[in-house]
C-alpha cells in the first residue's frame, strides 16, 4: 500500500535502530509519553521496544478514547440500549468493554438489545432515515480525530430533518488531557512518573494541527513531535525527541509533514465548533474529573443530543477495586504491577478497558508482548 | 486518535458540499469515502480517511522528503558503526 | 423428479418454505425430492432410505462433522452450501484420509426463498461432484421465522485413512517446520465485504475449496515425516497455530514477512484494524512436518493447483509458555495470541 509499507520497511528500520542507539547519551535515560493509543499499539505491534536501546523507555499515555471512558457512560449507554423504541449505533471498539455488573454491549446485544456496529456516522444517518420508526442514537466517542465526523451527521441529519436521530456524545479533547498529566502529582511533583517528551498524536494533529502542543512545550519545558503512525515514523519521531533532549530543546516539531500542517483542517474545526462547546468538566477514567475536556452539544442542537433528548442522567460508576487502569492510564504503573494482569484480567475476560481496548496498554502488552516479561525475570 | 490509511482518489460524486463523496482506492480496495472536510481534494490526490471521512491531503513532496530523511539517518549511523 | 402423488410443483421460483415442508408430510417429500434429491442424485438418496449403508476396504475410517451458520448465505467465491461440503471434505482429509461420503442435515426458516434453497443444495451437489464425494443421507427440519437465520446446515463427513497414517495434534516436535498452503484472509474479507456497513468494493474472492487432493500430494511427499495437519478457519491461523501449541505442548517461532497474504486482503484488513493471522480462511492448510522433509512438502504443494503460494512460515520450538510468537517484518518479536471473542472492526 502506498504510502503505507514505505513506512514499514525492515532495513530502514535497522539501519534508524542503530542511529538511535550512537544518538542516546549512554549515561540518561530517556522516559517519552506516547499519547494516543494508535502509536502504543503500533509499538507492541512491531515489537520496537526490542529495536530500541535499554536506556530509552516508553510510557504509554491515555489516547485511547474506549480506555479513558468512564463506567458510568458505559451504563448509560447501556439503559438507552435497553429501550425497545432505541437502537444503539457504536463503533466496534465498545462492544466488550466490561460496564457495571459484568455488562457489555456485546452481552445486551446477545440478549435482544438492538446494537448495530457502524464503521461511519453516516451508516447511523441511514438508519435513521430507512427505519423512520426506530429511535436511532450513535454511541459517539474519541478525540478530535471523530468529533469533525459526528458534527457533519448532525448536520446532515438536521439538513434531512430527521427526528429520530440523536447522539449520546462522549467526545473528549487532547490538550487538556496533556495538560492534566503533566500537572499531576505524580509527574510535577512527586517525580513518580518522569516524562522527558511527548510523541503526539498523528491523526488528532491532522485536524487541530500543531500549534495547540506549543502551549505544553513552552510551560512545561518538554519537547513534543507529532509522529506518524507507521513504526518508522515512530522511530523517526523518537530520534527527533533524543536529539531535543541531548540539546536541550523543548520545541514542538512535524514527523509527520505529509499529513499535518501547522493549522490542521480549518474546515473540520469549524464543523466542531459550530455544532459543540466545551463542558465545564469531564470525569475521565483514571484521570478523574478534567476541567474543560469534553464536548457536548450546542443548544441549538439539542434535538440531536441523547442525552437532554432521553433524560440521561449521569451516574459515576467506580472501578474494580483491584483494577489499576487508571494507574496505567497515567503512565504511574505497568500492566505487569496489577494484580489481576493475566489472571482475572485476560482480554477474553477483561476486568477493565486497558485491557479490551486494542489500543490499551494492557491488552497491547498481553496480546504482543509479554513474552519479554518472562525473558526479563529469568537470570 | 487511530486507525486512519491513505488511499487515491479515483472519482468523486455529489453536489452538496457535506455529502461530497469519492470512490478512494486503498492498495486494491475501494470504499467510497464522505470528502466533506476537504474541499480541495481532487482525483488523483492521496488522502488520509478515518471512520468513512477524509481528514488529510497527503504531500507527495513531503513524503517523499521524510523518506529521504529515515534512509539519511540511517545511511549515517551505518557509515559511523 | 416428483412422484405422481403431488398435485402441484414446487413452486422454485416465487414460493417460499413454510411448517409444512417440515412436518413429515407430504409437502416434505416433495421439497426433498424436487430440490435436494434433484441436486444430490446418487445411488443412495434414490433409495430413499433413512440412512444409508456402504461397504469400506483397507484402512481406518474417519468422522468428522460441522455446522454452517455463516451469514451472508451468498458471497464471493460460495456460498453456505459448497462451504458446507468443502469444509467438512477439509475436516476429513486433514486426518490424511480420502473423503468418501456426507451426510447433510438442514434447519430452515419458515419463510426462507425456494430459490435460495434451490440454489444452495445446487451449489452442493456442484461441489460434492467436483470433488468426487457424494452426500448419502440427510435431513430437513424447518422451525419458525425469526429461530433460524434463513438456514442452517450442518454436514458430517466419512473417510478412510491407509493403515499406519497417524497425524495427530499433539505430534509437533521442537524443530519442526510450519509450511502454509497459500495466502490467508481472503474468506473472512470476501465475507465482510458482503456485509451491511462494511460494503466496500473489493475483487476478493473466498478461497473456499476441497483439499484432499493437496492432502494426498502432501502425503506422498512426506509420510512419515508428516507430524498433523490443519485447515485455519474461524480465527485464522493464529487460532490454528494456538491449538497445537497447546495440543503438543510445544512453542512455534513465525516469520511475519513469509506469511502469504494478497495485497487487496492486506489493504482490506488494514481497513478495518483487522490482522491477516486472525481473518477465517476455507481453502488452505498448514503441515507441520520434520524438517528434513520440509522442501519436499512444499514443491508438491507448489505442484498443485490449490498449493501454488505455499511457503514455510517457520518452526516448531521448545517453549513451555506454547507461545506462538512471530519476527515482525522490523525485526522485533511479538506474540500471536489466541483471538479474544470475535474480531470487531476497529476504529482505534
Amino acid at each position: 500500500m502506498k504510502y503505507v509499507d514505505e513506512y514499514r520497511d525492515g532495513r530502514l528500520a535497522r539501519s534508524l535502530a542503530a542511529a538511535i542507539a550512537r544518538a542516546v547519551d549512554p549515561s540518561a535515560d530517556y522516559h517519552f509519553m506516547e499519547f494516543c493509543g494508535g502509536h502504543t499499539h503500533a509499538i507492541s505491534r512491531y515489537g520496537l521496544e526490542d529495536v530500541l536501546p535499554t536506556n530509552v523507555r516508553m510510557i504509554h499515555g491515555p489516547g485511547c478514547p474506549v480506555c479513558v471512558l468512564p463506567v458510568g457512560r458505559l451504563d448509560a449507554a447501556l439503559r438507552l440500549a435497553g429501550r425497545p423504541e432505541v437502537t444503539l449505533c457504536t463503533y466496534g471498539d465498545l462492544m466488550r468493554v466490561p460496564a457495571s455488573h459484568g455488562m457489555t454491549l456485546l452481552r445486551a446485544k446477545a440478549a435482544g438489545a438492538d446494537i448495530r456496529i457502524v464503521y461511519s456516522t453516516l451508516d447511523a444517518v441511514r438508519i435513521a432515515e430507512a427505519e423512520p420508526d426506530r429511535e436511532v442514537v450513535f454511541f459517539a466517542i474519541g478525540f478530535e480525530t471523530t468529533a469533525p465526523p459526528t458534527a457533519l451527521a448532525i448536520r446532515l441529519a438536521a439538513a434531512k430533518r430527521l427526528t429520530n436521530f440523536a447522539v449520546f456524545c462522549n467526545h473528549v479533547l487532547t490538550p487538556p488531557a496533556i495538560q492534566n498529566i503533566l500537572e499531576s502529582p505524580d509527574v510535577r511533583a512527586l517525580g513518580r512518573v518522569r516524562v522527558d517528551g511527548f510523541i503526539g498524536p498523528a491523526h488528532v494533529s491532522t485536524v487541530i494541527g500543531t500549534e495547540p502542543y506549543a502551549f505544553f512545550a513552552e510551560e512545561f519545558e518538554k519537547p513534543v513531535v507529532v509522529a506518524g503512525f507507521e513504526p518508522l515514523d515512530v522511530m523517526q519521531a523518537i530520534l527527533m525527541l533524543i536529539a531535543q533532549v541531548n540539546e536541550g530543546r523543548h520545541e514542538v516539531e512535524n514527523q509527520y509533514v505529509r499529513a499535518v500542517r501547522r493549522d490542521g483542517n480549518s474546515k473540520a474545526k469549524a464543523d466542531v465548533a459550530e455544532i459543540f462547546e466545551l463542558r465545564k468538566s469531564f470525569e475521565w477514567r483514571g484521570l478523574g474529573v478534567v476541567p474543560y475536556s469534553g464536548l457536548r452539544l450546542k443548544e441549538a442542537y439539542a434535538a440531536y443530543d441523547a442525552e437532554r433528548r432521553f433524560g440521561i442522567a449521569y451516574v459515576p460508576a467506580a472501578d474494580n477495586p483491584a483494577c489499576e487502569c487508571g494507574a496505567i492510564l497515567r503512565g504511574v504503573k505497568k500492566p505487569t504491577e496489577c494484580k489481576l494482569f493475566g489472571t482475572a484480567c485476560t482480554p477474553d475476560t477483561p476486568m477493565g478497558s486497558c485491557m479490551v481496548s486494542a489500543e490499551g496498554a494492557c491488552a497491547a502488552h498481553w496480546t504482543y508482548g509479554r513474552f519479554r516479561d518472562r525473558q526479563r525475570r529469568a537470570p | 486518535m487511530c486507525l486512519a490509511i491513505p488511499g487515491r482518489v479515483l472519482s468523486i460524486s455529489g453536489d452538496e458540499p457535506t455529502m461530497r463523496l469519492g470512490r478512494v482506492d486503498f492498495g486494491g480496495v475501494v470504499k467510497e469515502v464522505n470528502l466533506a472536510f476537504l474541499p480541495e481534494a481532487d482525483i488523483g490526490d492521496f488522502v488520509v480517511v478515518h471512520v468513512g471521512y477524509a481528514l488529510a491531503k497527503i504531500d507527495p513532496e513531503e513524503a517523499r522528503r521524510t523518506l529521504a530523511l529515515l534512509a539519511e539517518a540511517g545511511a549515517a549511523a551505518e557509515a559511523a558503526s | 423428479m416428483s412422484p405422481k402423488i403431488f398435485r402441484r410443483r414446487l413452486d422454485i421460483r416465487n414460493g417460499r418454505i413454510d411448517l409444512s415442508h417440515g412436518s413429515g408430510g407430504r409437502a416434505m417429500t416433495q421439497l426433498i425430492a424436487d430440490i435436494f434429491h434433484d441436486a444430490l442424485d446418487n445411488e443412495w438418496l434414490r433409495k430413499g432410505n433413512d440412512q444409508a449403508a456402504f461397504e469400506v476396504s483397507g484402512g481406518r475410517m474417519v468422522l468428522s462433522t460441522d455446522g454452517y451458520v455463516i451469514s451472508p448465505l451468498f458471497f464471493p467465491g460460495g456460498d453456505i452450501g459448497s462451504l458446507a461440503v468443502h469444509g467438512t471434505i477439509n475436516d476429513v482429509a486433514m486426518a490424511g484420509a480420502r473423503p468418501l461420503y456426507l451426510s447433510a442435515s438442514f434447519i430452515i426458516e419458515e419463510g426462507f426463498a425456494l430459490a435460495h434453497l434451490k440454489r444452495i443444495a445446487d451449489s452442493m451437489g456442484a461441489a460434492a461432484r467436483a470433488a468426487g464425494v457424494l452426500v448419502i443421507a440427510g435431513d430437513t427440519k424447518v422451525v419458525e421465522r425469526g429461530k433460524a437465520d434463513g438456514v442452517f446446515i450442518s454436514t458430517t463427513g466419512i473417510g478412510i485413512v491407509p493403515l499406519g497414517l497417524e497425524l495427530s495434534a499433539e505430534k509437533a516436535r521442537p524443530g519442526d517446520r510450519v509450511i502454509l498452503s497459500g495466502t490467508i484472509g481472503d474468506h473472512g474479507v470476501a465475507v465482510m465485504s458482503k456485509r451491511q456497513n462494511l460494503t466496500f468494493e473489493t475483487a476478493i474472492v473466498s478461497d473456499s475449496a476441497p483439499l484432499h487432493g493437496l492432502v494426498a500430494a502432501v502425503v506422498d511427499a512426506c509420510g512419515p515425516a508428516l507430524r498433523v495437519m490443519r485447515d485455519p478457519t474461524r480465527g485464522g491461523l493464529a487460532a490454528t497455530l494456538n491449538e497445537l501449541a497447546q495440543q503438543s505442548r510445544v512453542g512455534f517461532r513465525i516469520d511475519e514477512e513469509a506469511l502469504p497474504v494478497k495485497p487487496e486482503v492486506a489493504a482490506a484488513c488494514e481497513l478495518l484494524g483487522l490482522d491477516p493471522l486472525y481473518v477465517a480462511n476455507e481453502g488452505k492448510l498448514v503441515a507441520v512436518v520434520a524438517a528434513d522433509a520440509a522442501n519436499a512438502v512444499l514443491a508438491a504443494m507448489r505442484a498443485d493447483p490449490l498449493g501454488s503460494e505455499a511457503a514455510i512460515i517457520g518452526e516448531v520450538v521448545a517453549d513451555d509458555q506454547r507461545l506462538v510468537q512471530a519476527t515482525t517484518a522490523f525485526g522485533g518479536g511479538r506474540i500471536v495470541d489466541w483471538l479474544s471473542g470475535e474480531q470487531l472492526p476497529r476504529i482505534c
